[in-house]
C-alpha cells in the first residue's frame, strides 16, 4: 500500500471546545493518506492529548492564545508538530503515572503524556525562545 | 453544542449512567458533574454504560480516577460496561481493568453488584 504525502496545517484558539475540530482534522488527513484505522486512532488520540496539555498547562486554560498543528505525511512516517507560545513543558518533573496510585490520590490528571508516548514511536519537545514545539512521530510500515 | 451526553436510570441495585458521544478535556466535566450528583444523592452503586461512547481521552479516564476511592470508601463502586473495542482499548492501555470492573453487559455489572464482588 502506498501512502499519500502532504503537509496540512490547522491553527485553533487555546480552548478545549476546539479539540473536536483537532480530531476531525487529524482523522480526515490521516484517512486521506490511507493510514490504517489503528494508526488513525493512535494519531488522533495522541494529538488530542498534546493539544489538551498545551491548553491546560502551557496556556493555563486561557482561551485567548493559539496553537498550530502541522501534519506532514512522508513515505515511511507521519510527523505532527504542535507549536505554542505558552509555558514550556517541564520534562524534569515528569514521571510515568501509575493508575492505582493516581486513583488512590484521587487525581484526575497525569495520563496524557503517557498516552502520547504509548501511541507514538517518538515524542520530542523543543523549547525555542518564546515558542514550544512538541513533535509526534509515527513510523508507517508498508505491511501495516 | 456539546458532543457528549449522560442520562441517568435507577435499577433496584444500581444507578446506570448511559454515556454517549465523545469524552475529552472539554466534555469530561459533564461526566464529573453527573458522578458527583450521584454521590451527593447517596447513589454509590454506579454503572457507566458506554455503548454510545465513541471516543475517550485521558481527561475522561481521569474522572473515574478522581471518584473511585471516595465511592469505594463508602462501600460503593463504579463498574463500566458495554464499551466499544476502540474505547476499551484506551482503558486497557493504561491498566484500568486491573482495578476497575469493566464488563461486556449491563447485566454482568448488575450481577457483580448483586453478588457484592469488588475488584481486587
Amino acid at each position: 500500500m502506498s501512502y499519500a504525502s502532504g503537509i496540512h496545517t490547522l491553527t485553533i484558539p487555546s480552548a478545549t471546545r476546539c479539540l473536536r475540530e483537532v480530531r476531525k482534522f487529524v482523522t480526515q488527513h490521516a484517512r486521506q493518506a490511507k493510514l490504517t484505522e489503528k494508526h488513525i486512532n493512535a494519531l488522533t488520540l495522541a494529538v488530542d492529548e498534546a493539544c489538551a496539555n498545551i491548553i491546560e498547562h502551557a496556556y493555563q486554560q486561557n482561551p485567548d492564545h493559539e496553537l498550530t498543528i502541522t501534519m506532514t505525511f512522508e513515505s515511511k512516517r507521519v510527523v505532527v508538530k504542535i507549536r505554542d507560545h505558552g509555558l514550556p513543558f517541564n520534562r524534569e518533573g515528569y514521571q510515568r503515572p501509575n493508575v492505582v496510585e493516581l486513583s488512590r490520590k484521587r487525581r484526575s490528571g497525569g495520563l496524557g503524556v503517557d498516552i502520547m508516548r504509548r501511541m507514538m514511536d517518538k515524542v520530542e519537545y523543543k523549547a525555542h525562545e518564546n515558542m514550544n514545539e512538541v513533535r509526534l512521530i509515527k513510523f508507517i510500515r508498508q505491511s501495516e | 453544542m456539546s458532543n457528549f451526553s449522560v442520562a441517568f436510570r435507577d435499577s433496584d441495585i444500581a444507578t446506570i449512567l448511559t454515556v454517549c458521544g465523545e469524552l475529552d478535556a472539554h466534555t469530561a466535566p459533564e461526566l464529573e458533574s453527573a458522578i458527583k450528583k450521584c454521590v451527593d444523592e447517596g447513589k454509590i452503586h454506579l454503572i457507566v454504560e458506554g455503548n454510545g461512547l465513541e471516543y475517550i481521552s485521558s481527561a475522561g479516564l481521569g474522572v473515574f480516577m478522581a471518584y473511585i476511592e471516595e465511592i469505594r470508601a463508602l462501600n460503593g463502586d463504579i463498574k463500566i460496561c458495554a464499551l466499544k473495542p476502540k474505547v476499551f482499548g484506551v482503558f486497557d492501555l493504561l491498566g484500568f481493568p486491573r482495578i476497575y470492573h469493566i464488563v461486556e453487559t449491563e447485566e454482568e455489572a448488575l450481577s457483580l453488584f448483586n453478588q457484592g464482588i469488588q475488584p481486587v
